[in-house]
C-alpha cells in the first residue's frame, strides 16, 4: 500500500486548502482551512480564530473530517479529480509542542504569521485514524492509522 | 549576460524591464546630456526577491484585508506602513544579493548613491505619476544600500501609490519596480524646472535651491522661482524665497543646515538661469512633449537628475489634498509652533468670550447677528484646522517610518508606544472626571454640584446624565502605565551613535507633538462648536416658545449644512441590507486586546448618557469630545478605519480593545448584540447569530435496507 500513502503524499502536498468538517448537536458545518500535514502522514495541523464558529463546534465534539481535492471545475474533474478524506479527531496542540508546531504550519503557509501568532487564534491538531481516497470517480481506498487520539 | 545594465547599455525597448525613468535617462546619455552615472537593477529582480521569499503571498493577504474604495486615507496609510514593514524585514535572497553587489562593485567605487524608483508606466507620454514613489539620497555602506533598494521596492505600495491604484492598475501579479542606482552629486544648487509652467502656458517656470535637489523636493527649503516666457525667453517675474537653510549630506543622512555667507540672494545668477531654460527648452525638443526635470549645479556644469514628461491632474481630483498631508520636519515645527501659540489658544480664547455673552438676554435680531458671528468664527477656526492641524498628523507618520527604517521591529506599529503616555487633555479631563466621581459618591455639596453643572456644559449633557455615568467610574479605569513604553525608550536611545542622537530625537520630539495634538487640537475646536450650538440651542428655544418666522427661517437653512470637519472621502460606503446578518467582519487592528460583551451604539451625543461599563462602545465616528467614555467600554468598534483615529489614541492609554473600519459599523450592530472584538488581528465577531438549524430527520428508507442486509 505504499503507492497508496504516496497518493495521498501528494495530493496534500500538492494542495494548501481543505474543506473541514465538524458538527454540533447532530449538526455539520464545513468551513475552507489552511493545513500542513506532517511527515508520517498522521496529524494534520489547521488554524482558525476561538471566536469562530467552527472553533466552538469542536469545542462541541472534536470528531472532524477534512476534505482536500484535486478539482479544477471542469468536466474531466468526474473521472481526473483525486479527492482525499482525512477523519480523526481535532484539539488546539498542546502549549509545549506550540512553537515547533507553528513552525511547521508557517513553512508551509508563511503569509498566515500574523494570524497564527495572534492571542485570538488557535492552532489546531487534526490526529487521522483513517485517510479514505476517491478517484476515477468511484474507486475508493483507505488507510487506516492505529492509535486513536487520546481523549482531550 | 548580466541583467543589471549600466544606463548606458538601455534602448528604449527596455522600458517593460527597467522603467521608465532609467530608459528617459538613457535616451538623455544617448543625446550627449550630462546625467549621473548609473546602473539599472531590472523588474526581474523584484520578482525574484518576492517569488523566493514569499512575500508575494504575504502582499497578496494585506492587499485584501479590506476593499480599497471603502478605505479611508488614514487606513491606506496603515497598509502602506505595514507593507514597508514586510520588506523591511524580509532580507534578500543570498542569491540576489550576490548578484546585486557584484554589479555595484563592479560599476562603483565605495561611495555614497542615490537610489530612484524606476517602475514600468510611472512616467510615460500618456501619463506621469511623479511622487508616488520614494528615492534615497546618500546612502552609504553596502548594507544600507542594499536595503534602500527593499525600500525603493516597498514604495511600488506607498500609500500615494495606493491612491492611484487604479489607474497604475496595481496588482501584485503585474506591478514590478525596477530601480536606479545612481552616484551621489553634491550639487552646489539643484532644482526642477517645468517647460511649460501649470499655471500659465505661454511660461516655463523654474525653481532652485542651495544644497541638495532633496530639499525642494520634499517641501524643507522653500525654493527661488522664475517664470519666463516661451517665446522670448525673457524673465517675467522671480520671487525670493529668503530661505536660510539648505539640505546637505551629514555621515549617512541628509540634513538641513543653516547657509553659508556665500550663499545669500538668488539661487542662480542670470547666465546659470539661462542654462537651465535652454536646457528645459531642449528637452522638450527632443521628447516632443512639455517636460518635467530635476537638474543640480556641479563644478559649473548643469547634470540632469531625471526627466519626465508633464501631465496635468484633473482639479476635480481631491485625492491632491492628501499628498498635500505630506510635510517635512522643518514645516511640521513651524506647524507646531503655530497651533501651540496661535491656533489653540485662539480658539479658546474666542470662546471663551464667547461663554460670557448672556444670549437669554439678546433681542431676537441681536440673537440672529450672534448666531451668524459665530457660525463665522467657526468656519474660520475649522479652516485653521484644515490647513495646518490636519497636516500636523502627518508627524506621527515621519516617525513611524524613521523607526522602522532604523530599528525594523516586526510589528510596524511598536512606535505609537513610544508615543502614547503624553499629557493628552482628553486624559487630563477624564482623571478630573473620576476624581469627582470620587468625591460626589462620597458625598455631595454645592461646590460639587457646581462643578458638575460645569462638566455636564463642557461635554454637552445634562447634570443628570453626567450624574448616572459618573456612578459606573471606578478606580479601575486608569490610563496604563507602560512598561514596554521604558524599555522601546532606552533601545531606541541605545540604537542611534551620538552624532546621530540630535536628529533622533526631534523627530522622536515632534512625533510625539503630533500624537498629542492630534487629540487636544480638537478639544479646543469643540469649545468653540459648544458655542455655535449654545446660540442655536438659545434660538431653538424661542421658536419652541412662540411664533418667530425669522429664527425658523435661519434655523430651517442649517438643517441642510455639514460639518466642514469630514476628510475627502475616497469612495462609498455599501448601501446596507438589513436581510443580510453579518456573522464575522474584518477590519482593521486599532488598539489590541480581546473582548466579548454587549454592543452599545451610540449614534448621537444623547445616547452617550446610556453608556454602561462593560459594553462595546460602536460608532460610526468617536469625536474627540466623547472620549470621556472610553475608559468605561470593554472595546470599541467603529466605522472610521486607522490607528491614529481618537478613539484608537484612547483605546490605547486605557489598554481596551479597538477595532476600526468596519463599514456601515453603527448600522450592522444593534445595541444589545453581544460582540466578540480582536483588537489584535481587527476583526468583530457576532456570536449570537447562528440562528436556529433544522432538526435531524429520519434515516432515509434505502439506508435502513443496506443496513438490514448488512446484518444478515
Amino acid at each position: 500500500m505504499d503507492t497508496l500513502r504516496q497518493q495521498i503524499k501528494d495530493i496534500l502536498s500538492e494542495q494548501s486548502l481543505g474543506v473541514l468538517a465538524t458538527s454540533a448537536k447532530g449538526h455539520p458545518y464545513t468551513s475552507l482551512v489552511g493545513y500542513v500535514v506532517t511527515d508520517q502522514l498522521d496529524e494534520l495541523l489547521f488554524a482558525t480564530h476561538r471566536a469562530t464558529r467552527k472553533y466552538g463546534y469542536l469545542q462541541a465534539d472534536a470528531r472532524v473530517s477534512l476534505l482536500v481535492d484535486s478539482r479544477s471545475n471542469q468536466v474531466e474533474d468526474f473521472r481526473e479529480a483525486v479527492a482525499l478524506s482525512a477523519i480523526g479527531t481535532a484539539r488546539e496542540v498542546p502549549s509545549e509542542q506550540r512553537d515547533r508546531l507553528m513552525q511547521l504550519f508557517l513553512a508551509r503557509h508563511p503569509y498566515l504569521a500574523e494570524f497564527v501568532r495572534s492571542p485570538g487564534c488557535a492552532l489546531c491538531l487534526i490526529k487521522v485514524q483513517r485517510y479514505s481516497l476517491v478517484q476515477r470517480f468511484q474507486d475508493v481506498l483507505e488507510l487506516d492509522f492505529d492509535a486513536p487520539h487520546p481523549a482531550p | 549576460m548580466h541583467r543589471i545594465q549600466p544606463l548606458e547599455r538601455l534602448s528604449a525597448s527596455a522600458l517593460p524591464r527597467f522603467g521608465g525613468k532609467a530608459v528617459a535617462l538613457a535616451e538623455l546619455t544617448r543625446r550627449g546630456y550630462s546625467v549621473p552615472r548609473s546602473l539599472a537593477i531590472p523588474c526581474d529582480c523584484y520578482r525574484d526577491y518576492l517569488q523566493a521569499t514569499g512575500l508575494g503571498g504575504r502582499l497578496t493577504m494585506e492587499l485584501g484585508r479590506k476593499e480599497f474604495s471603502q478605505m479611508r486615507w488614514e487606513e491606506l496609510w496603515d497598509a502602506a506602513l505595514r507593507i514597508r514593514n514586510l520588506f523591511l524585514t524580509t532580507p534578500l535572497p543570498t542569491s540576489l544579493e550576490t548578484e546585486i553587489s557584484t554589479a555595484m562593485d563592479r560599476h562603483f567605487v565605495e561611495q555614497p548613491l542615490v537610489f530612484r524608483s524606476s517602475a514600468p508606466g510611472e512616467d510615460s507620454a500618456t501619463c506621469s505619476f511623479a511622487g508616488l514613489h520614494d528615492s534615497f539620497v546618500n546612502v552609504r555602506g553596502r548594507g544600507e544600500q542594499l536595503l534602500a533598494i527593499r525600500k525603493v521596492w516597498a514604495s511600488l505600495w506607498s500609500d500615494r501609490a495606493l491612491l492611484y491604484r487604479q489607474e497604475l492598475g496595481l496588482t501584485v501579479a503585474d506591478s514590478h519596480m525596477a530601480v536606479l542606482v545612481q552616484e551621489m552629486i553634491e550639487g552646489k544648487k539643484s532644482g526642477v524646472a517645468f517647460s511649460l509652467a501649470p499655471d500659465n502656458r505661454q511660461q516655463l517656470t523654474i525653481e532652485a535651491v542651495w544644497g541638495l535637489n532633496q530639499g525642494l523636493v520634499d517641501g524643507s527649503v522653500e525654493p527661488d522661482s522664475w517664470h519666463i516666457d516661451r517665446d522670448s525667453l525673457r524673465m517675467v517675474s522671480y520671487r525670493d524665497a529668503h530661505s536660510s537653510h539648505k539640505l546637505a549630506p551629514r555621515g549617512g543622512h541628509v540634513q538641513l543646515v543653516p547657509l553659508a555667507a556665500t550663499e545669500q540672494g538668488p539661487v542662480l545668477n542670470d547666465s546659470e538661469l539661462a542654462v537651465v531654460v535652454q536646457r528645459v527648452m531642449a528637452l522638450e525638443r527632443d521628447f516632443s512633449a512639455p517636460q518635467d526635470c530635476e537638474w543640480t549645479w556641479r563644478d559649473g556644469q548643469l547634470v540632469l537628475l531625471q526627466t519626465r514628461p508633464i501631465t496635468t491632474v484633473p482639479a476635480e481630483d481631491n485625492r491632491h489634498w492628501y499628498f498635500n498631508l505630506h510635510r517635512s520636519l522643518a514645516n511640521l515645527k513651524q506647524l507646531q509652533r503655530r497651533i501651540e501659540t496661535e491656533i489653540m489658544p485662539g480658539m479658546e480664547a474666542v470662546a471663551n468670550q464667547l461663554a460670557q455673552v448672556d444670549l437669554m438676554a439678546l433681542p431676537d435680531g441681536a440673537l440672529i447677528e450672534e448666531f451668524r458671528q459665530r457660525l463665522q468664527q467657526q468656519q474660520y477656526w475649522e479652516e485653521a484646522y484644515r490647513s495646518d492641524c490636519i497636516p500636523m498628523a502627518h508627524g506621527i507618520r515621519l516617525f513611524g517610518e524613521f523607526y522602522n527604517d532604523e530599528l525594523q521591529p516586526q510589528d510596524p506599529f511598536e512606535f505609537l508606544e513610544l508615543l502614547r503616555g503624553g499629557e493628552l487633555r482628553a486624559l487630563e479631563r477624564n482623571r478630573r472626571m473620576m476624581a469627582l466621581a470620587k468625591r460626589w459618591v462620597a458625598g455631595a455639596d454645592s461646590s460639587i454640584m457646581a462643578e458638575i453643572d460645569a462638566l455636564a456644559a463642557e461635554l454637552s449633557l445634562l447634570p443628570d446624565q453626567l450624574k448616572r455615568l459618573l456612578l459606573q467610574f471606578t478606580d479601575q479605569q486608569q490610563p496604563e502605565v507602560s512598561q514596554s513604553r521604558e524599555n522601546l525608550e532606552v533601545a531606541y536611545c541605545t540604537h542611534f551613535p551620538t552624532a546621530e542622537w540630535p536628529q533622533a530625537e526631534e523627530i522622536l520630539e515632534i512625533g510625539r507633538a503630533s500624537y498629542r495634538l492630534r487629540d487636544d487640537d480638537n478639544i479646543s475646536l469643540a469649545q468653540l462648536s459648544r458655542e455655535v450650538k449654545r446660540s442655536e440651542a438659545e434660538m431653538r428655544r424661542r421658536c419652541t416658545a412662540g411664533d418667530k418666522p425669522e429664527l425658523v427661517a435661519l434655523l430651517d437653512r442649517l438643517a441642510g449644512r455639514e460639518s466642514g470637519l469630514s476628510s475627502p472621502s475616497l469612495g462609498d460606503n455599501n448601501s446596507e441590507d438589513r436581510d443580510v446578518r453579518a456573522r464575522q467582519l474584518q477590519g482593521q487592528p486599532a488598539s489590541s486586546g480581546l473582548a466579548t460583551a454587549v454592543a452599545r451604539v451610540i449614534r448621537s451625543e444623547e445616547d452617550l448618557a446610556d453608556f454602561k461599563r462593560g459594553e462595546i462602545l460602536v460608532c460610526d465616528a468617536i469625536d474627540p469630545v466623547m472620549t470621556f467614555i472610553v475608559p468605561l467600554a470593554a472595546g470599541i468598534v467603529e466605522r472610521r478605519g486607522g490607528m491614529l483615529i481618537h478613539g484608537a489614541i484612547i483605546a490605547r492609554e486605557y489598554g481596551i480593545p479597538c477595532v476600526s473600519g468596519i463599514a456601515g459599523a453603527a448600522d450592522i450592530i444593534n445595541s444589545g448584540d453581544l460582540l466578540t472584538i480582536d483588537g489584535y488581528l481587527g476583526l468583530v465577531f457576532f456570536p449570537a447569530t447562528s440562528g436556529l438549524l433544522s432538526p435531524a430527520l429520519r434515516p432515509h428508507s434505502l439506508r435502513k435496507e443496506l443496513d438490514d442486509a448488512l446484518r444478515q
